[in-house]
């Protein structure tokens, strides 16, 4: 005998076992319709696998499990499956379940079924999964997939295997009778478990209320090869209960959110013990079982071995059901079993108890009274937690504190409510509590998802617009671009398109990269059907916004493609550009005649002065010859005269000289000008021609006036006379000279404007070679297919696209860093892929980067 | 027959709220049989006139709040109030001294706040405070436990009792000239104002302290019938002995330094509200802390408010104000005294974080 320790609290209501305990198992009787439940268990519920018309055979599969988390069913017995659908089954809720209806032939045919010759044979897997094929689950209570709990992982070491016995509730006497009638069954189960299991130590923790069941047990392990205990633990309620019993037995508490083989224990139940004896010996699967019927609603409470789907109305006949003593049918014990309102719900393989409880027996409950704290419940509890403090907070609905007072680890055994002196239903406050949190939780996980939705959309729909701004405000900076570049575009060398050809090439192998990583992975996160929808969704999105990238890369680099070295060339720019640039010639055309029309009266005007200048060469002259003929008649009569007219004559010769050289410079001037080449010009030299012609007169003039004042210069009689004439030539001869100086410079203007003109021409000619030549390569490229943007726009658009790529790639990179830690958070299973992706995408990242890094200095250096 | 649906569990324990309420008092006969025997008739009167009361004030309240009066009225509890309150109060209060306490306890202190199990004060302790503060000198109506004279038991008569609670205490003072007075000190009292002499003195000159027998044996009574109650399980050992535990140590330490000046450990345990506090009004579980621990803590408080107050305050007696005070800090005791449920390495305590929602 082990050492036998103890858990907090516990009850000890009255047992009633006994009444059930009288006679012997008996064997139900064979129902004429059995409803096998699909659901029967924890986890998925099976899968109907026959149809409704087929002859089913005794231990025949009807039901195929879903997952792992599930176990097969079977037909109880042979006949025709009359109906698959919804039927009332053993459940609190009282809601109908999915059943399988088999009308029995009475023929209990078995399927051909043997057990295992040598279970040892087979791989601990196998024997996991034929204990699976057998539909064998947890018959305790909750239906535990019997294979799941034995599917231990590789950080699960067990010593101690606990057979449950102890059997706590009150009136349930199918394990003491199993044990009493069969024990040598369950030790050859418990065999099998060993196989699987190797603990080093097995006990069987059975309550001391049962003594005959001990000795049955310790009779049967005698010269068992395995160690095994048969512990009586004392009589208190919960002592059955897993982590009661684990305690009571080795005094080490399960942790809280942990499972018992993480403190090295399994425990099974002894009727799972038992059917597994049964499924491995005789290759019979679970089809029936040991259920208790009592209460003082029967009048021979019994123990019946009873096929699964066999209705409750069955067995409690088969007891003595005295209908008008029953208010009450209990399926389970008193402490946690649920009531039922309908004979017709079958028996499944976790019903082990069925009360039909008088009104005697089981009276309605008093009205509530207020907790007065006075701490019973607190006294009784199992799992040491603060039953009243609970019952407060679920009342108040401050259900944070429910939680934090450890709520969720109530187990629901009820000893509290037993023990309530004011009637207060507690187990039920609880449950309504834990549901409540549930379903906060659901609502909160509901709009959470809704939210974040919400938030996705609103950036989205932000981004766009910021996107549309920012592509109209590069558009338009383009554009004015382009127009400042127009100017000077025939000055302009073309870019270097092959660097940039490549970096684009670059950039879009990149982004394929990207694009088929991304198509993996979402293959991989949908093929995961455990991946939440979300990552999924977040993924889809990933992909999409790679594959636009790459689509807008792979068009950058296709616009790119310069006119030389790529078929693609979009016809229309070429023939906008040879437009423009007849334009252009045109333009300058207009321009040159512009400048024509411009120098004309600048022409005219010369002419004018020069016409003037001629007038007043001719006044002059004429006034000259006046004055010289006057000297002629003068000098033969004043010879005494001629001192001051010799005076006069000497400034007259220096005038002259100096006219003559500024003739002279005009002369060359024009002849300069003349030698320039302008036509226009020919009447401003016949001018000019004139003018020396006239001025050669002057000298004449003056020659035949200084003769006789040289020959005669004594004889000058009237100099004083004379003087004046010869001043006022001289002054308008000075006046002449200013006139021609101006001229001068007009002419000088006019030849600069000629010399613009002619750079106005020699562009035109260039213009006109350009245009032939643009016209040619637009002949050329009349047939390509694609749009040539000119240099500088397309520079542009280049770096526009640059950054906006890297914009995207940035976005994209946080995106991916948001859903991986959503992720994590969430556990998914996705994390490691997402984190490789981000990897991905950071070092496409720093690519992008790189690239618009690149162009920017590319740019700066032209 | 129709099947009811209802939850799990489906037996319940017959003891209720009602049986408890009996049990309380019926532990409290030993102590009303001791102080009938030792003061004499007064305090069953008191706890006759208290309980007619409470009945009724608690019935009026519930038809008031329109409950069904004579269900809620068979719980026991304002019995067991207004006992506990005649037990507290002198055996030879005024009836309307009572009947004060009484409505106190009963009405503002327990129905205003919503019946039974709602009321953060103890309605007896809270009746007991407002009549010692209001009526200091009707709150000292205790009599010498029992006549000298011939050594004999002797006690006032019934009808004289009734005449000193419902009429003039002059005529029965005059009637019976061994009684000096009805304001006689308490051993509390009496230790409290020494004038200037010790604690071994005041016991030797005292002859009230020459009657402190009786008060051991009154205190004895309340012991047996806390004891009977542990023993029924109605409430844990935790408050009544931690309250008795610390008082005891407390007043250990300070007689052991200063015998002259501070009463020993057995005065203070058995005189003045000690042991029917510690058994039964630290128990009242609706007013105190909930856990084991928390009542620990709770009882313990108790104990050196009382010991503070007996000691260096103004009253001679602290029960009521330090019960009080510690209902006070109940709640807060609860939030810190969590006990360690199954699977956990420690107890949580404080406010519930938000780390602990998921």
């Amino acid at each position: 005998m082990g050492k036998v320790f103890t858990f907090h609290g516990g009850i000890h209501p009255p047992e009633n076992k006994h009444r059930s305990t009288q006679l012997p198992i008996a064997t139900a009787p064979l129902p004429k319709l059995l409803h096998i439940p699909l659901q029967q268990h924890i986890g998925a519920a099976s899968k109907a696998c026959v149809k409704v018309g087929d002859k089913v055979l005794k231990g025949q599969r009807i039901g195929d499990a879903q997952g792992d988390f599930s176990v097969p069913v079977h037909a109880s017995s042979s006949g025709i499956v009359t109906a698959i659908g919804n039927h009332a089954v053993p459940h609190p809720s009282g809601m109908p379940a999915t059943c399988i209806s088999i009308e029995t032939d009475g023929q209990e045919q078995w399927i051909a079924h043997s057990g295992l010759a040598d279970f040892t044979a087979l791989s601990t897997a196998e024997l996991i999964d034929y204990i699976r094929d057998r539909g064998i689950c947890g018959m305790g209570g909750a239906g535990f997939p019997t294979a799941v709990k034995l599917h231990l992982g590789d950080h699960h070491i067990i010593n101690t295997l606990i057979i449950n016995a102890a059997e706590c509730e009150p009136y349930i006497s199918a394990d003491d009778l199993l044990m009493r009638e069969r024990a040598e069954h369950i030790i050859a189960g418990i065999d099998v478990l060993q196989h699987l299991i190797k603990a080093s130590h097995i006990i069987i923790g059975i309550e001391d209320n049962k003594p005959q069941a001990i000795r049955a047990l310790e009779t049967a392990i005698v010269g068992c090869r395995y160690n095994i205990d048969v512990v009586s633990v004392p009589t208190k309620y919960p002592s059955g209960g897993e982590k009661q019993l684990i305690q009571l037995l080795t005094n080490v508490e399960v942790p809280h959110g942990g499972i018992p083989a993480d403190v090295g224990i399994v425990c099974q139940n002894v009727g799972t013990v038992y059917a597994i004896h049964r499924a491995i010996a005789y290759g019979e699967s679970l089809i029936s079982r040991i259920v208790t019927v009592t209460g003082d609603g029967v009048s021979k409470p019994q123990n019946f071995e009873t096929l699964i789907g066999t209705p409750f109305c069955t067995l409690l006949e088969a007891a003595g059901h005295l209908q008008n003593n029953t208010s009450r049918l209990i399926v389970g014990g008193p402490m946690m079993g649920y009531t039922i309102d309908d004979l017709e719900i079958p028996v499944s393989k976790t019903t082990n108890c069925i009360i039909a409880a008088s009104p005697r027996e089981m009276p309605a409950p008093d009205p509530a009274l207020a907790c007065i704290r006075c701490g019973q419940c607190e006294q009784v509890c199992p799992v040491q937690l603060l039953p009243q403090q609970l019952h407060w907070y679920a009342k108040s609905q401050e259900y944070d504190k429910a939680q934090q007072h450890n709520l969720f680890d109530c187990i629901e055994c009820g000893a509290c409510s037993f023990v309530c002196p004011s009637n207060i239903p507690l187990v039920q406050y609880y449950r309504h509590a834990k549901t409540a949190i549930k379903e906060e939780a659901q609502d909160k996980r509901k709009s959470d998802i809704a939210r974040e939705r919400f938030e996705a959309k609103q950036m989205r729909e932000q981004r766009a617009i910021e996107e549309k701004a920012t592509k109209r405000k590069a558009r338009a900076e383009q554009a004015a671009k382009a127009q400042a570049e127009k100017q000077k575009v025939a000055q302009q060398p073309p870019l270097d398109p092959v660097g940039q050809q490549q970096l684009l090439k670059q950039q879009v192998s990149a982004e394929k990269l990207n694009v088929e990583q991304l198509q993996q992975q979402f293959a991989v996160l949908q093929a995961q059907s455990n991946t939440e929808a979300s990552a999924i969704q977040l993924g889809d999105l990933q992909l999409k916004k790679a594959q636009l990238n790459l689509q807008r890369t792979e068009q950058a680099l296709l616009s790119y493609q310069p006119a030389d070295c790529a078929p693609d060339i979009d016809i229309k720019k070429l023939k906008v550009a040879a437009a423009m640039a007849s334009t252009k010639l045109k333009k300058a055309q207009q321009a040159l005649k512009n400048a024509q029309e411009k120098s004309q009266p600048g022409i005219e005007l010369l002419t004018t002065t020069i016409l003037a200048l001629e007038k007043t060469a001719s006044s002059a002259n004429a006034a000259y010859s006046d004055a010289s003929n006057h000297c002629l008649a003068t000098s033969s009569t004043n010879l005494a005269s001629t001192e001051p007219a010799t005076g006069a004559a000497k400034k007259l010769k220096i005038a002259v000289a100096i006219a003559r050289t500024k003739l002279k410079r005009a002369q060359a001037q024009l002849s300069k000008a003349t030698a320039e080449g302008t036509k226009n010009l020919a009447d401003l030299a016949q001018s000019v021609t004139d003018l020396s012609a006239k001025l050669s007169t002057a000298e004449a003039d003056f020659k035949v006036i200084s003769e006789p004042i040289q020959t005669q210069p004594a004889s000058d009689s009237h100099p004083s006379r004379d003087q004046p004439d010869l001043k006022t030539l001289k002054t308008m001869a000075a006046i002449a000279r200013t006139k021609l100086k101006k001229a001068h410079s007009r002419l000088e203007k006019l030849s600069a404007e000629e010399q613009q003109d002619h750079q106005l021409l020699a562009e035109i000619t260039r213009l006109e070679e350009k245009v032939l030549l643009t016209q040619a390569s637009y002949l050329q490229a009349k047939d390509a297919s694609a749009s040539q943007p000119d240099a500088a726009q397309n520079k542009a658009a280049k770096q526009a696209s640059l950054e906006e790529h890297l914009q995207k790639t940035l976005t994209l990179f946080d995106r991916a860093q948001q859903a991986l830690k959503k992720a994590e958070a969430n556990k998914s299973p996705a994390v490691q892929k997402m984190r490789i992706s981000i990897e991905k995408i950071s070092v496409k990242l720093a690519a992008a980067e790189h690239a618009l890094q690149q162009h920017n200095s590319s740019q700066d250096q032209e | 027959m129709p099947h009811i649906r209802i939850s799990s569990p489906h037996v319940q324990r017959p003891t209720k709220t009602a049986d408890i309420m009996r049990l309380v008092i019926i532990a409290t006969l030993p102590g009303l049989f001791g102080m009938t025997f030792f003061f004499g008739w007064g305090t069953l009167i008191n706890v006759v006139l208290a309980s007619v009361m409470a009945i009724s004030l608690e019935a009026i309240c519930i038809k008031l709040r329109r409950r069904p009066v004579l269900f809620y009225v068979r719980d026991n509890s304002a019995l067991l109030t207004a006992i506990l309150l005649a037990l507290a109060l002198p055996p030879f209060a005024p009836w309307w001294v009572t009947a004060t306490a009484v409505f106190v306890a009963i009405v503002i202190a327990k129905q205003i706040y919503g019946g039974l199990g709602q009321n953060p004060f103890n309605p007896a302790m809270v009746g007991y405070a407002l009549v010692l503060i209001s009526f200091p000198v009707e709150m000292t109506r205790w009599t010498a436990p029992f006549d000298l004279n011939g050594n004999t038991w002797e006690v006032l008569g019934f009808a004289d009792t009734l005449t000193v609670i419902f009429g003039s205490w002059q005529e029965i003072i005059q009637a019976h000239p061994y009684i000096d007075s009805f304001t006689s000190a308490t051993p509390l009292d009496t230790l409290k104002h020494r004038n200037g002499l010790t604690v071994e003195e005041v016991w030797q000159s005292s002859e009230v302290m020459a009657n402190v027998g009786a008060w051991y044996a009154v205190s004895l009574c309340y012991f047996v019938g806390g004891i009977f109650l542990i023993y029924r399980k109605i409430y844990t050992w935790h408050a009544p002995l931690t309250l008795l535990i610390t008082l005891a140590l407390i007043s250990a330490i300070f007689f052991a330094i200063d015998p002259d000046n501070y009463a020993d450990p057995l005065i203070h345990l058995t005189t003045g509200a000690t042991m029917l506090g510690a058994f039964f009004i630290v128990t009242d579980p609706v007013s105190s802390a909930t856990s084991n621990r928390g009542k620990v803590v709770f009882a313990a408080g108790i104990a050196i408010l009382v010991y503070i107050v007996r000691t260096w305050g103004n009253y001679p007696d602290a029960l009521a104000f330090a019960v009080m005070l510690m209902n006070l800090c109940a709640p807060f005791i609860d939030q810190y005294t969590q006990p360690r449920s199954y699977g956990y390495k420690k107890p949580n305590s404080g406010q519930p974080s938000k780390e602990n929602h998921s």
